[in-house]
């Protein structure tokens, strides 16, 4: 009962500052009563983003780095503030904390598009970004670390700066105001220096003064493109991720679950596992085994070796079939209908010819580069966690749960992440490394998955099957009707992350078809959700992953279906809705020369997706050579509104583009006998540096509004290239991955 | 059987069963983790280091069959000089001008993402360069494409290796 009354003091706390107004200040205020999770062995801490101490000043973070480069712009945003040299900042990730709780997860999964959201909408999604708290939502992900910090940790930082020169103007005898900080110092006009580690345990017994943070005009880090701090030690081998936690005394181990996943085990033998030299255990973990070993290559071999009965899947055994189950959402109630502009029926039903047509979409596996792994130390009423996650709290509290213990019973230590891309949200692989550990109390033992293991037992972007209806006239679109089938990530994903059902509307279905700028007059956009128990999860972009290529191929199809060229087609559509988005549109025709001379053997194609605040077009040039497809070029245009580092936002869009490029030709799970039938590099590829385009992006800062860039640059891709290939070839593929359609130059 | 190899100009002794792969022998055995497993299966290039000046995938390599001197991506940089020992906290900085140039290279053009592919990334660049000092865009790709990055670094990693291949060639 306490738990109830604890939610519901806090949600007293949300709706009065509901009350109170969305200003820049209400933002920190609200951090306040969380408690700072940092006791810091030496020094002392000012909030939850810095330790200062003895050798300086240390920013903490509570995102996880990736590779997406969160932690660098998030340590500027302090270092901005607190004036540290750069060279000198030094960077760690905080505990698992609701201190680090992420308040902009609130604006995803409201039922409006991201382009017409009103400030008043806005203001709401801040308000109820206090929810985040109160399920302790510790989320790297959503593109929306930086929208997240970017009024937190100025101020956060600010607050910190003037509460040490406070205690620097009572110590030299001069006014606050005489005073300025450069360096990790505060000086004083006669040439006087305190540094901050001297004035830290006073600044830290004053209340934290409430601060504007500086004007951008006054930036010397925002706005540059930084060298990140952790780029040397990627570039020597030093960064340690999680596969790279070594303890004393620690064990070796990994780990065989059903592969028909969900499903049960029947028995098994350990003896030809336990005959093999360096084999210490095998541990019945009742839906799978454990192998103890001295080596993990050990580990893996002898997991192999382990004769296993595996009971029956849960879900229909073939890929046919799970499409077929994906086929009936449509004969079932509707979910979603989150657009519905004029009539569909009536223009459907009037139109002299309607264009009729069925997407499909495969299941992807995430595929980080460095396979699910986790370290765990269990001593009976303490559990310490080392793992590259995207979510510390959602692992406390499900490792905690694996093996009996309470989630303040679990230390979460968070290394780098060898890729994350969704996948890391989950904690599956923490409460397995935690199951493990509780069955050798005091020992650390570090579970590492094979690449096998990691890509038969993902949590799975859906399938997915869109049918489609559209009408042209006169030249432009004037019907447009996409219905949507797949099973629901959300469904899964929040029971899972917050142990409460979700229900309503799920946005993330449909998201990147219902919300995209297009004006046209009759225009209807459903959710069908099927039932289907394969685990699915947040894959980079999520819903705006495949509804981007349903929606974009088929504004595709009604461009060359009115006789269009398909730029004009869709500035005209888009025009009237958002002047921001045909900005990114005519930038990246500028960029790309598209209405100029094209050679023989070249088909371009472009595609347009608002996605996590940001307006992203590309255009791909793929070129015939010798009958296989090579992508030649791709031009980025992204309106993010401020480019804080725009070295990473060029970066993540490259990064983001080529991995919706790798989907497309070549992504595919697939299912025979309830099991993943892709195991490894050789047949679940990704695109190689000799497969990549030559890329152009171009970053504007038009927009009001600070847009992600983690993901925003994924979706735009496959219809790209699909639309491309069209125009090089006259092939219309509706079906991915592309590769099973033509031929690429690998 | 206990065996003898040279890793990073150092003699070191494994007791390990003799098909144990090299990467692991690197990995848990030497505690040298710079090197990384992606797939056990050479698709993916993660596990590169040189054995006699060759790129190979280590997990591929027995260390019973380990034939020359192993070099990983920790016993890349130049030595300094004793009174100029780097700075090993890898949270601070190390001291630059001891990096190989092409890590040099890497960190001027800020080519990682998560970074965990890098390792493999640049000892095969390493290998390129030792080859084909002024290699094309298309010499790049023959010798790059064993070496999967799935956060896409694929644009810096060209102009890294250009930059490396200019700063050697100079040198």
């Amino acid at each position: 009962m306490a738990r109830a009354g604890q939610i519901a003091r806090r949600t007293f706390l949300v709706g009065s500052v509901a009350i109170a107004g969305g200003a820049a200040f209400g933002v920190w205020k609200l951090t306040r009563p969380v408690e700072n999770p940092l006791r810091p062995v030496e020094g002392v801490s000012l909030n939850p983003f810095l330790i200062i101490d003895a050798s300086g000043v240390t920013l903490v973070v509570g995102r996880a780095e990736m590779g997406q480069g969160a932690q660098t712009t998030l340590a500027a945003l302090l270092a901005e503030e607190l004036d540290l040299a750069w060279e000198a900042v030094r960077l760690i990730h905080g505990p698992a904390s609701a201190a680090y709780h992420n308040a902009a997860l609130a604006e995803m999964g409201l039922p409006f598009a991201d382009y017409a959201m009103t400030d008043m909408q806005h203001r709401l999604a801040g308000a109820a970004g206090t929810v985040s708290r109160v399920f302790g939502l510790q989320i790297t992900g959503g593109s929306t670390s930086i929208r997240d910090g970017y009024d937190s940790l100025r101020l956060a930082g600010a607050s910190a700066r003037e509460a040490l020169k406070s205690v620097a103007a009572d110590r030299l005898g001069v006014p606050v105001a005489d005073l300025r900080t450069e360096a990790g110092a505060v000086l004083a006009p006669d040439g006087r220096r305190l540094d901050y580690a001297a004035l830290a345990e006073a600044a830290a017994r004053r209340p934290a003064p409430q601060v504007e943070p500086r004007s951008p005009a006054e930036w010397r880090l925002l706005g540059r493109s930084l060298p990140r701090p952790d780029m040397q030690a990627k570039a020597t081998g030093a960064a340690i991720y999680g596969v790279d936690i070594r303890l004393p005394g620690m064990k070796f181990a990994t780990v065989r679950m059903s592969p028909r996943l969900g499903g049960t085990m029947r028995g098994f033998d350990p003896a030809p596992a336990l005959a093999m030299p360096g084999v210490e255990r095998v541990i019945d973990l009742r839906t799978g085994i454990a192998v103890v070993a001295r080596n993990t290559w050990t580990a893996i071999r002898a997991a192999e070796a382990v004769t296993i009965d595996w009971g029956p899947a849960p879900y229909p055994e073939t890929t046919e079939a799970i499409f077929a189950r994906i086929a009936e959402a449509f004969d079932g109630r509707r979910n979603s209908r989150l657009r519905n502009d004029g009539d569909i029926e009536e223009a459907l039903e009037g139109a002299e010819s309607v264009l009729e047509v069925e997407y499909r979409l495969p299941f992807l596996a995430h595929a980080t580069m460095e396979p699910m792994t986790a370290t765990a130390r269990f001593t009976g009423d303490a559990l310490e966690l080392w793992t590259p996650n995207q979510t510390p709290l959602v692992q406390a509290r499900l490792a905690a749960e694996a093996v009996g213990l309470d989630p303040d019973q679990v230390t979460v230590h968070t290394p780098f992440l060898g890729g994350g891309f969704g996948r890391r949200l989950e904690a599956d692989y923490s409460a397995l490394a935690a199951r493990v550990a509780r069955e050798m109390p005091d020992v650390p033992v570090q579970v590492t998955w094979s690449r096998e293991e990691d890509m038969t037992h993902d949590f799975y972007r859906p399938g997915v099957i869109a049918r489609m209806r559209g009408v042209v006239s006169a030249g432009r679109a004037t019907a447009l009707e996409a219905r949507i089938a797949a099973p629901s990530v959300t469904r899964q994903a929040v029971v899972r992350m917050t142990g409460l059902p979700a229900f309503g509307p799920d946005t993330g279905h449909v998201e990147g078809a219902f919300d995209q700028p297009y004006a046209i007059p009759n225009y209807r956009v459903e959710g069908y959700l099927a039932d289907l128990d394969i685990p699915l999860g947040f894959w980079r972009s999520v819903g705006h992953s495949h509804n981007g290529f349903i929606h974009e191929s088929f504004v595709d199809e009604l461009a060359h279906a009115a006789g269009r060229d398909p730029m004009e087609f869709r500035l005209e559509a888009i025009r009237p809705e958002s002047e921001i988005a045909a900005n990114v549109l005519d930038q990246v025709a500028r960029m790309s020369d598209w209405f100029g001379e094209r050679p023989a053997g070249t088909g371009r194609g472009v595609a347009f997706v608002w996605s996590f605040g940001t307006p992203v077009a590309q255009v791909i040039e793929v070129v015939d050579e010798d009958g296989r497809i090579r992508i030649a070029r791709a031009w980025i245009a992204c309106d993010v509104g401020r480019a804080l580092d725009p070295g990473i936002v060029q970066a993540q869009m490259e990064s983001g583009l080529i991995f919706g490029l790798s989907a497309a030709v070549r992504g595919e799970i697939t299912f025979a006998d309830g099991e993943v039938q892709e195991r490894n590099f050789d047949d679940y590829d990704a695109l190689r540096i000799s497969a990549v385009p030559r890329i152009e992006t171009r970053i504007l800062q038009v927009q009001a509004r600070l847009g992600g860039v983690g993901e925003p640059g994924t979706p735009p891709a496959a219809p790209a290239l699909a639309n491309a290939i069209f125009d090089l070839t006259g092939q219309r593929l509706r079906t991915l991955p592309l590769a099973r359609h033509v031929d690429f130059v690998s | 059987m206990a065996r003898n190899l040279t890793v990073n100009g150092e003699m070191v002794t494994v007791d390990a069963a003799d098909d144990t792969p090299l990467l692991w022998v690197l990995r848990d055995e030497l505690n040298l983790t710079g090197t990384k497993f992606g797939c056990g299966i050479a698709a993916c290039g993660a596990c590169t280091v040189h054995i006699g000046g060759e790129a190979v995938r280590s997990c591929q390599v027995a260390l019973a069959d380990i034939w020359g001197e192993v070099v990983t991506i920790e016993g890349l940089a130049m030595a300094p000089p004793a009174d100029q020992q780097p700075d090993t906290d890898t949270d601070g900085p190390l001291r630059t001008g001891t990096l190989h140039p092409v890590q040099d290279a890497w960190i001027r053009n800020q080519v990682a993402q998560c970074g965990y592919c890098q390792s493999g990334q640049i000892m095969q660049a390493v290998a390129l360069l030792a080859e084909v000092p002024d290699p094309s865009d298309a010499e790049i790709d023959e010798w790059m494409a064993g070496n999967l990055c799935r956060c896409g670094t694929y644009s810096r990693i060209r102009d890294a290796i250009h930059e490396a291949a200019e700063t050697l060639r100079r040198a």
